[in-house]
């Protein structure tokens, strides 16, 4: 199902099983109200979160994605969560390189006990995402691939080679 | 891949505010799903028999159910797919319940994002493997953490239940706060006298080892079979010759020795035994004020001792112990209460802790039952307990309530009266907490028998004037400010968790809150497991705690373990990581990665490559992400598994433009 139009925006969460994905349950126990885009991806630790899922996930159109765990020293697997801090926070620094605005993704630690505060989270982090608006589609668009074909075809007026070229462009 | 689907209503908590309906309905149009159904209760009798029953019709290789979270009924699903005659693992959940129905009202936004969270968990289980439990012994042996009275209960239940259990204890004797106390509420029944043959038991019963002056020093291993290392302080002591006569400490001239177990009211001497009843009844020396430790010379325990025990090169050890459970029962420690200068900061000799007058109003303790004011000796007529001091308190910290002290300190006034007839005891509380059984009774006869005062209010100071400690405070009751003179000031200390309680947690790899106690795995449900597989909790280092819901706690935590044993052999978690050996390049990154050292080198060919130690292994994948080859997979949470829910979720752009 794509998000619905003029509502939701498409966001995925990556959530450890222990700490924060409790959290979150904790948060719909408690009836804890929130925005409807997140969509959850349990995973174990915050240490399984490969950063490829992450740029995966934005390469894919997400336009916002939120990585949440256990605090510092209390991972469930000691220290996963160490290792997610540092490969995350070298992400999060690479956005702007990426040609991502940062502020479409965050990180933070939730605990088991914390539903309020994973109301908090999901609330500004959705309002945050619906500031900036939509993800600017990753390399070219439909259209654009379109225009530029043709535009190619049409300079190139039947000749082999340069057919042969704007096949591999097309590729 | 045949897929069933099945929509939980929940009654109305989902189909309130989720379409299940349509939920099924869009799921019917997935991928792989065969077979789609609303139900009413998923985990009802009827709803599992349900889905039996369509497994069985429409030959599925794998079901989803959306339903609650997957850590409520994950488990309870997976048995019911496995009744169906399938792998337990071809099983996945899409929690619509605690993550959309109960944290939005909107129909249209909840049915569209259950819809999405139902056709993550079909991408998922389409990636999804059978997966297959390994058996394994356990070894039914437990150690238990902590010789107060939680950890002698715990001990003892487990011994009596037919296990070999492992006592650590890190001073020189078990017995912990209560063998301090003089008498317990709301019976006033001498502590000792109770707890006393308890800790005899302990010392003669064929199935407990107990380390006394040891500590934990190290945890490895999982749920049957733990590895623990025991440190095993030096105490200058041989104690298997030593009888515990006591002539050394008649001997020992170093007599200004600081005396933790009398809460340094008074001193001993370096070589003691801490109270007559002590288990192990053994002496040992204190480092610090023995003068041939720290001089060379003296000597005299060695000359005086029958059985020439006295060791003083004697060094700490490392014991090695195996087990199949571990109970954490380390207690508590109390306040620090110099941090509040109004009180006198530790400064006015005259303020004392509860626990220390309890050690005053004890026969066998420094004063020998007397109670005496510690600036001149003299009995105290007018006594003043301030209740609260670091409970219920932002602003040291310590917010929370330690349970006990309304109720120690309604004893400690009626032993007061006992002691000294004409004196009188006022109480400054905030509220009187006393909801167990006779409690509230006990605090009334404190008031009407026994004559204590009650005022209600913080105490704003207290102060020096000539040889008498004026305490001043408001009486909220009364909405007046209110002075008494008292010889004496006795502050109701609260509870703790105990130093070093959060450095012992993460060797068990358990949790704990804010203020260090332990926490347990559900409040309500659970509260002396943690959410370590065979690591259990006793006592106060769950949270502030009285005498008899410890010792309920410590048989609470003996049955989790004895049930644990009940079975020879215990099932593995098959979601554990798997090295495809072809890819590997043997870099040993994952090696290194591991907080488990669950994966070793191995030769191959003449080529080094990674393998996991299936037992060892958490499941945590923390090393899946970290192989630069995707070589290592965590089963169950694979790199393909987890990319395809993100692919459900957001389908790749460019296949979307040319559809
Ligand atoms: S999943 Fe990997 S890192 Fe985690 S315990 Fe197992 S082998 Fe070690
Ligand atoms: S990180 Fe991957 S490639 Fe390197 S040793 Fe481990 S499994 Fe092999």
């Amino acid at each position: 199902m794509p998000p619905l139009a003029g509502k939701e925006l498409r966001i995925v969460g990556f959530l450890c099983n222990w700490c924060s994905y409790g959290g979150a349950d904790t948060a719909g126990v408690g009836r804890f109200a929130q925005p409807t885009d997140l969509r959850i991806i349990r995973v174990p630790c915050s240490g399984r979160i490969d950063p490829l899922f992450i740029l995966r996930t934005f390469m894919n159109g997400a336009d916002g994605v939120l990585v949440s765990g256990c605090h510092p020293r209390d991972c469930h697997y000691s220290e996963g969560n160490f290792y997610a801090r540092r490969r995350l926070e070298i992400l999060q620094r690479l956005m702007p390189y990426i040609g991502i605005e940062p502020e479409r993704f965050a990180y933070t630690w939730v605990s088991a006990s914390e539903g309020q505060r994973w109301q908090k989270v999901v609330q500004t982090f959705t309002n945050e995402v619906h500031a900036i608006g939509p993800i600017k589609p990753f390399g070219a668009t439909p259209e654009q691939v379109e225009a530029r074909l043709s535009k190619l075809l049409d300079s190139a007026g039947g000749k082999a080679t340069e057919k042969q070229e704007v096949e591999r462009v097309a590729s | 891949m045949k897929i069933g689907v099945f929509v939980c209503h929940c009654g109305s908590n989902i189909a309130g505010t989720v379409d299940t309906a349509q939920v099924a309905e869009a799921a019917r149009a997935l991928p792989g799903v065969a077979f789609a159904t609303d139900t009413m209760y998923a985990c009802s009798e009827p709803g599992q028999e349900g889905i039996i029953d369509a497994v069985k019709e429409n030959e599925l290789d794998g079901v989803v159910v959306a339903s609650c979270t997957p850590r409520m009924h994950e488990a309870t699903f997976r048995r019911t797919v496995e009744r169906a005659g399938l792998n337990r693992y071809m099983f996945e959940m899409a929690n619509i319940r605690e993550h959309v129905s109960w944290i939005g009202k909107d129909m249209e936004s909840n049915t569209n994002k259950a819809a999405d969270l139902v056709a993550m968990a079909v991408a998922k289980l389409r990636e999804n493997r059978l997966l297959f439990p390994k058996k394994f012994d356990i070894n039914k042996r437990v150690m238990i953490i902590g010789g107060g009275v939680a950890g002698i209960q715990a001990a003892l239940d487990c011994a009596e239940g037919g296990l070999e259990v492992v006592l650590v204890e890190k001073t020189t004797t078990i017995g912990g706060k209560m063998a301090k106390l003089d008498k317990t509420f709301p019976t006033v029944d001498c502590s000792s006298c109770i707890l006393g043959p308890k800790m005899v038991d302990v010392a003669q019963h064929p199935n407990i080892t107990l380390y006394a002056a040891a500590e934990v020093d190290d945890v490895s291993g999982y749920v049957g079979n733990f590895k623990v290392a025991i440190r095993r302080k030096q105490t200058y002591v041989d104690w298997n010759l030593c009888t515990g006569c006591g002539l050394c400490m008649e001997k020992c001239p170093s007599k200004k020795t600081p005396d933790p177990f009398n809460e340094f009211v008074g001193t001993t001497t370096a070589i003691n035994i801490p109270f007559p009843q002590a288990i192990p009844k053994k002496a040992s020396i204190n480092a610090e004020t023995c003068i041939m430790l720290r001089k060379g010379k003296c000597g005299k325990c060695a000359e005086v001792c029958p059985t020439e025990a006295i060791r003083f090169d004697q060094k700490e050890e490392i014991a090695h112990e195996e087990v199949g459970a571990i109970v954490a029962a380390t207690g508590y420690d109390l306040f620090d209460h110099s941090i509040y200068t109004e009180y006198g900061g530790g400064r006015i000799r005259d303020v004392i802790t509860s626990m220390q007058y309890e050690r005053m109003l004890s026969a066998s303790g420094p004063t020998g039952g007397h109670v005496k004011r510690p600036s001149n000796g003299e009995e105290p007529k007018s006594v003043v307990f301030i209740q609260c001091v670091g409970s219920r308190d932002k602003s040291v910290n310590r917010p929370y309530c330690s349970g006990f002290c309304c109720m120690y300190t309604a004893k400690q006034t009626i032993l007061t009266k006992d002691h000294i007839p004409d004196s009188q005891s006022y109480v400054f509380y905030m509220d009187i907490r006393s909801p167990g059984k006779n409690y509230d009774e006990f605090t009334r006869r404190a008031m009407e028998e026994y004559g204590a005062r009650y005022i209600r209010g913080r105490v704003a100071q207290v102060y020096e004037k000539g040889d008498k400690l004026i305490v001043r405070g408001a009486d909220t009751l009364t909405g007046t400010s209110i002075e008494v003179e008292a010889d004496l000031v006795v502050l109701a200390v609260g509870a703790e968790s105990t130093r070093g309680a959060s450095a012992l947690a993460e060797k068990l790899r358990i949790s704990y809150d804010t203020y260090g106690f332990y926490m347990e795995s559900h409040p309500k449900l659970k509260p002396v497991e943690t959410n370590t597989a065979g690591v259990f909790l006793a006592g106060c280092c769950q949270g502030p705690k009285d005498i008899p819901s410890s010792v309920g706690q410590g048989s609470a935590a003996a049955s989790k373990v004895l049930t644990l044993f009940s079975k020879d052999q215990l099932e593995s978690d098959p979601q554990i990581s798997q090295v495809d050996i072809k890819r590997c390049i043997g870099c040993g990154k994952c090696i290194s990665t591991c907080p488990f050292g669950a994966i070793k080198e191995i030769d191959f060919r003449g080529q080094p490559k990674a393998e996991v130690i299936e037992t060892v292994c958490q499941g945590c994948g923390i090393c899946t992400s970290t192989c630069p080859q995707g070589a290592i997979q965590l089963q169950h949470f694979t790199d393909n598994q987890i990319l395809a829910e993100v692919m459900s979720l957001c389908p790749p752009l460019l296949e979307k433009s040319f559809e």
